[in-house]
């Protein structure tokens, strides 16, 4: 039982984590939303354009990541740990790739590798940089100033004011829920998993409550002359900075996806060494 | 400074499922008056509250702000005129940081972005939350909550302020300096409230209302002492006006 209520209080915990972290001051912190918004997407786009078979390419891009993490000071298992909760479902997309694509790629010792093996471990690395970096730009950000910058290049506004609202209430509808969870675990004095029957009723309170709040939140938006536009100031101001820290992460991702620079290494390593 | 009157003729509402709201409501607020609406759960206290910014029409009789009838045209600018705070902050702060939810309305109105910088600090100055400029709304404690949520509609500089229990789930510092905010406003003040020493500390006058209808209206001095009446509609004598238990016992 006790399991039960902690479990979701720490759900809550680690939602609001992700946000604290954006409230701290770091080199990284301090950059505009919008140049850290663009380089991103910039980065997510280098990193899905590899073919399926690719690995030792996609390597050399766990920098970008690694960099913010290091100089925002994020707290580095944190990140992984939320990286990994989703990762099951990455590897139930991939697992399927060895057992129908047995080509053989190449042969290492006379072990033979099969391209299905090496397409799901491409799935998983690109898996790993792009949900990772996108944590960490919440981490260096903040979700509402990503909703700006979302709104600032030109994404349309239905989107960016939803997120914005959603993230705005999720913690309040989280807590009622786990205030409604609470009540019942505290009623159940032998634990016992939540009936099909209960566990409709309490979805179907947590509704209503949320209908009722948006009705009322409605009524408190129109008292304040809102006409259906929401109006967003946007107090950022671009300095040299954000500009040089767009341009030079974008100049090395396009340096990485055009120039083999694990290969490049591996014979350097191999012509020192040998 | 008539426009900062409240009045209400003959006031009647009756919700769809036919439950009787409001019948025959009649009053007259003036300029610069803090008037406590007092009465028991359901007895009509928010439904009254509403329908003074026009979140609800009158079905019968009519309300008057200012000289202004409360009509679906008129709606504009009643809402510019009248600035409501609800009972719950997390209504009203729907915005992620306080900065943003202070120029919500200024922005509405048309401000320019200098201009709703300088009110979003101007107003959050007057209620003691300046410093809470940066915050994420969903952040701040129950009594910041309050103070910021009543700076979003001083923000758009209202001549009358409604209010539901404003100082319902504060803690008892936090009550106090909220008490004393809304003493320093000189605004026409409607709070509906169950917390009558608050009544007495803010509000000169007070309206009893019992089943949708008025059932006493006067000075609050005399109001709540009248235990009669405070017994017929839920209510208390304020702890204030009640003797000590430790050096009155019998």
């Amino acid at each position: 039982m006790e399991g039960d209520i902690s479990k979701i209080d720490n759900i809550l915990f680690n939602l609001g984590y992700l946000d604290l972290l954006a409230y701290r001051d770091s080199e990284i912190h301090r950059v505009n939303p919008v140049a850290k918004f663009i380089t991103t997407v910039v980065y997510l786009f280098f990193v899905i354009s590899f073919n399926r078979y690719e690995i030792k390419m996609l390597l050399p891009f766990s920098i970008y990541p690694l960099f913010l993490i290091l100089r925002a000071d994020l707290p580095f298992g944190y990140i992984l740990k939320k990286v990994l909760y989703v990762s099951p479902f990455v590897i139930m997309v991939g697992i399927f790739n060895p057992i129908f694509d047995r080509h053989i790629f190449f042969s290492f010792n006379g072990i033979n590798i099969t391209s299905g093996w090496v397409s799901f471990l491409s799935i998983i690395i690109k898996y790993f940089l792009t949900v990772t970096t996108v944590i960490v730009l919440i981490g260096v950000t903040g979700f509402y100033n990503l909703c700006y910058a979302m709104n600032k290049v030109g994404v349309p506004k239905v989107f960016s004011v939803q997120l914005l609202f959603l993230y705005r209430y999720i913690f309040l509808i989280t807590e009622e829920a786990a205030r409604m969870t609470r009540a019942r675990e505290l009623r159940t004095p032998i634990s016992k998993p939540v009936s099909l029957k209960v566990y409709g009723s309490l979805a179907g309170h947590l509704l209503l409550r949320s209908i009722n709040r948006a009705e009322r939140i409605h009524r408190s938006m129109i008292l304040r002359g809102f006409d259906g536009n929401i109006k967003i100031a946007g107090r950022t101001s671009y300095r040299l900075n954000d500009f040089i820290f767009m341009s030079l992460w974008i100049l090395v991702f396009i340096f990485f996806r055009f120039f083999d620079i694990s290969d490049f290494i591996g014979k350097l390593v191999l012509k020192v060494f040998l | 400074m008539s426009h900062h009157i409240v009045q209400a003729e003959d006031l009647h509402y009756t919700y769809p499922d036919g439950k009787f709201a409001l019948q025959g409501l009649s009053f007259l607020i003036t300029h610069g008056e803090s008037v406590a609406i007092i009465g028991a759960n359901g007895a009509g206290k928010s439904t009254l509250l509403m329908h003074l910014n026009g979140v609800i029409l009158p079905q019968k009789g009519m309300v008057r702000i200012g000289e202004m009838p409360v009509t679906r045209e008129t709606l504009p600018n009643i809402r510019r005129t009248v600035g409501t705070v609800f009972q719950d902050s997390d209504d009203q702060l729907f915005m992620p940081t306080v900065f943003d939810d202070v120029a919500f309305g200024p922005l509405n109105l048309g401000f320019p972005k200098e201009e709703v910088e300088k009110k979003v600090r101007e107003t959050l100055e007057k209620v003691g939350a300046l410093h809470l400029i940066n915050r994420a709304t969903h952040r701040l404690s129950g009594g910041e909550k309050r103070s910021v949520a009543i700076a979003t509609v001083l923000a758009m500089a209202p001549d009358i302020l409604v209010m539901d229990e404003p100082t319902s789930n504060l803690d008892p510092k936090s009550r106090r300096n909220l008490i004393e905010l809304l003493k320093s406003f000189t605004h026409t003040k409607i709070i509906a409230t169950h917390d009558l020493d608050m009544a007495m500390d803010l509000c000169t006058r007070t309206i009893v209302l019992s089943e949708g209808k008025i059932i006493a209206d006067g000075p609050t001095s005399d109001i709540l002492i009248n235990e009669q009446l405070l017994h017929k509609s839920h209510l208390e004598k304020p702890l204030s006006l009640q003797g000590c238990p430790i050096c009155n016992k019998k």
